[in-house]
């Protein structure tokens, strides 16, 4: 079966309809979010009633979400953001009604299915909201769990990291569109780069694609009508800068 | 293992080979009804835990591997070990040339084209393979001639794979005679290594040892980093300076010294006579104490092993393939040809024109070839060639001329370009004439039924 994952939607709508369609043309029957629904882009009330309209649709087993700092924020104000991102925050806070800010504060950190793990950020301390960039903070997140393989996002950075039968570390940059092998019975931990706001140079949307009969995941790069979500951030006086960065993605 | 164990289906018959690292058996399955072979991995105890390391690799790497040069994986595994089914070849590795050595040349020649041309096929899939050497060449004479196939893929690296093997950095990791400079550096992934190895390989086979002994250590294996070795033509004086250039040049330190690819490497194998010999081609003797105490010592020469580079990446380099009709060409399309050559040759600073032109031979008349008309006929088509190419400018290293004789024209020119790996053929569209409309044009045959991109080159009439 093929399962979508999406990470860092930060209120792209645009972002998160390309991915959409991208997966299903793939084959992807199952999606799940790895947390961050909210927080930077200018369309958070219609993301979340996206996304929860797909998992009333698919059922409890067929649309996973998870919850990221960002969706904490949403209820709790933003603790520990950079300037930007609570300005977007405060916004964001203004935009949404109660019951989303409550689904989202509700999501839950991990979500378990057979041997592989989903979280938003370092899944040895879910609420910690830590980084994984390095083969330092990878060895960190594995060896707090037992699963087989990880998936998380928070960094918008796509990322590989495998652990070796030697206990190396191996820190892989994954290339577009690439169904990479995530062999038994080594442990792997995937980053999914972002949907709605990449930062590793390439501008266009990150999800992954995660195959599993076959043990392989993609990093899968969708152009979007990046113009459009730019100018609704712009519309709605968010920091240029919010725009800017989707053009470079960064 | 024992004879009779089923894994997955596949029942493992009597032990075929046991090497380093891993063992080989016999399978069968009932779905499957071509010959196989299982590779299991030796896991014994005080086996260095870095071999499974490797077979991991090799169990990500061989399922992305198609085509004549590798044998075809037929599945993987990992219970209750890993475990590789692959096709089971037909075939003799080339350890037994080590046997009686020095090799005659031309069987040199042969042996170190067609590794080439196997190695062309796998940097082409993103692969460098990293550890070339006879016992991991399998050489096998099929209906379409001879080919090689290219065995273990435990220490390759893989452009779009995660690299396992990284971060394994102790000896021995690659054989020590045939091991690339960089490579002992920890620099995984430059198609050029295995260039080298293949030369050190060839260096072999024509002198009869090699070039930098067989080291067992690690300082005595870096001495190859400022370190060169006897020129092959002091060791045997009847090696041709065109196979010493080719040998030398693909021992050179520096990976951006060598071919570009593997293709240009096999080309020149096929084609000694159009070899650009450099003073390498020459030597007699190792370069002096102070050039290499200064490669070891000094900053300012310390050679640089580092690039960007990476398998696939054939772009840069490519064998153009220029067909040149030039008894029918009219003035004004050999000019616009030129002119489309030199500027793809001004973009790919490694790239190389072979221009060719067709003598075409009569099936009522067959032995018109070999009468001195004939060789007139190939003589004076050959100085045509000579004469179109010499506007283009280019050194002579970066161009060469060849001459097929052949019943019909385009069939010559794809069999050309299949066999010598062209990446990209040029030609000139004939005016429109009654014969193009009635037979089918040249260019239309090439166009649809070559190998690699083809450009043809038209003027816009009036």
């Amino acid at each position: 079966m093929r399962i979508a994952l999406l990470a860092d939607i930060h209120g792209n709508l645009e972002a998160l309809e390309a991915c959409l369609a991208h997966a299903a043309a793939q084959g992807a029957q199952r999606l799940i979010f790895l947390g961050d629904l909210v927080g930077y882009g200018a369309d958070p009330e219609a993301v979340v009633a996206r996304v929860r309209g797909l998992m009333a649709q698919g059922g409890s087993q067929g649309v996973i979400t998870l919850r990221g700092n960002h969706d904490e924020a949403a209820l709790h104000g933003p603790q520990g953001f950079s300037t930007l991102a609570a300005i977007a925050m405060r916004w964001t806070q203004a935009r949404l009604d109660d019951a989303a800010k409550q689904f989202l504060a509700a999501l839950p950190f991990t979500h378990e299915e057979g041997d592989c793990l989903y979280t938003h950020a370092d899944a040895s301390a879910p609420p910690e909201w830590r980084y994984v960039t390095d083969a330092r903070e990878a060895r960190r997140s594995l060896e707090g769990t037992h699963a087989r393989i990880t998936f998380c996002g928070h960094t918008h950075v796509p990322a590989l990291f495998a652990l070796t039968a030697t206990e190396k570390l191996v820190h892989h940059s994954p290339a577009p569109d690439v169904m990479l092998p995530l062999l038994r019975p080594r442990r792997w931990l995937a980053v999914i780069g972002a949907v709605g706001q990449p930062r590793d140079h390439n501008p266009a949307a990150c999800y992954g694609l995660l195959d599993t009969a076959r043990a392989e995941c993609g990093w899968m790069r969708v152009p979007y009508d990046i113009e459009a979500a730019a100018r609704k951030i712009r519309a709605a006086e968010l920091p240029e800068a919010l725009a800017a960065r989707l053009f470079e993605g960064q | 293992m024992r004879t009779g164990t089923i894994i997955a289906g596949f029942t493992l018959g009597p032990k075929l080979h046991e090497g380093g690292m891993a063992v080989l058996h016999e399978a069968t399955h009932p779905d499957h009804a071509l010959p196989m072979l299982m590779k299991l991995p030796l896991l014994a105890e005080g086996q260095d835990p870095a071999a499974i390391v490797g077979f991991e690799m090799e169990q990500m790497i061989l399922p992305r591997l198609a085509g004549p040069h590798v044998p075809r994986c037929i599945a993987v595994g990992h219970e209750p070990l890993p475990w590789i089914v692959m096709e089971r070849i037909q075939g003799e590795t080339l350890l037994p040339l080590l046997d009686r050595l020095p090799l005659p040349i031309a069987e040199v020649a042969e042996a170190g084209a067609l590794v080439a041309e196997a190695l062309c096929a796998l940097h082409r899939q993103g692969v460098v393979h990293l550890d070339v050497k006879p016992g991991n060449i399998l050489r096998v004479d099929g209906d379409l001639g001879p080919r090689v196939v290219l065995l273990d893929f435990g220490l390759s690296h893989h452009a779009l794979l995660p690299d396992l093997m990284a971060e394994e950095f102790r000896m021995p990791y690659g054989s020590a005679p045939y091991m690339a400079p960089e490579q002992l550096m920890g620099i995984r992934g430059d198609p050029a290594s295995d260039l080298y190895g293949l030369a050190a390989m060839l260096y072999a086979l024509t002198t009869g040892r090699n070039p930098f002994g067989d080291p067992q250590h690690m300082s005595h294996m870096k001495r190859r980093l400022w370190w060169d070795p006897p020129p092959p033509r002091a060791l045997r004086p009847d090696c041709p300076p065109w196979l010493q250039e080719i040998i030398l040049r693909n021992l050179e330190i520096e990976p951006a010294r060598r071919h570009p690819t593997a293709a240009q490497m096999a080309f020149d194998l096929r084609h000694p006579e159009q070899v650009s010999q450099t003073p390498r081609a020459g030597k007699l003797k190792r370069d002096p104490w102070g050039t290499r105490i200064r490669r070891r010592f000094h900053p300012d020469h310390q050679p640089r092993l580092k690039r960007n580079a990476s398998a696939m990446a054939q772009s840069g380099a490519p064998i153009i393939m220029v067909a040149v009709d030039t008894a029918v060409t009219a003035a004004g399309l050999s000019t616009a040809m030129r002119r489309m050559v030199t500027q793809i040759m001004a973009t790919l600073p490694g790239a190389r024109v072979a221009c060719v032109n067709v003598l075409q031979t009569h099936l009522l008349r067959p032995d018109m070839t070999l009468d001195d008309e004939g060789r007139n006929k190939h003589l004076q088509h050959l100085l045509e060639l000579r004469h179109w190419s010499a506007e283009l400018k280019l050194p002579e290293a970066r161009l060469t001329h060849h001459v097929l004789e052949a019943l019909d024209p385009a069939d010559a020119l794809l069999e050309y370009a299949q066999t010598n790996r062209a990446d990209h053929i040029i030609l000139g569209a004939r005016e429109s004439s009654l014969g193009r409309r009635v037979l089918g044009s040249v260019s239309g045959q090439v166009a649809r039924d070559a190998p690699c991109s083809v450009t043809v080159v038209r003027l816009r009439p009036g």
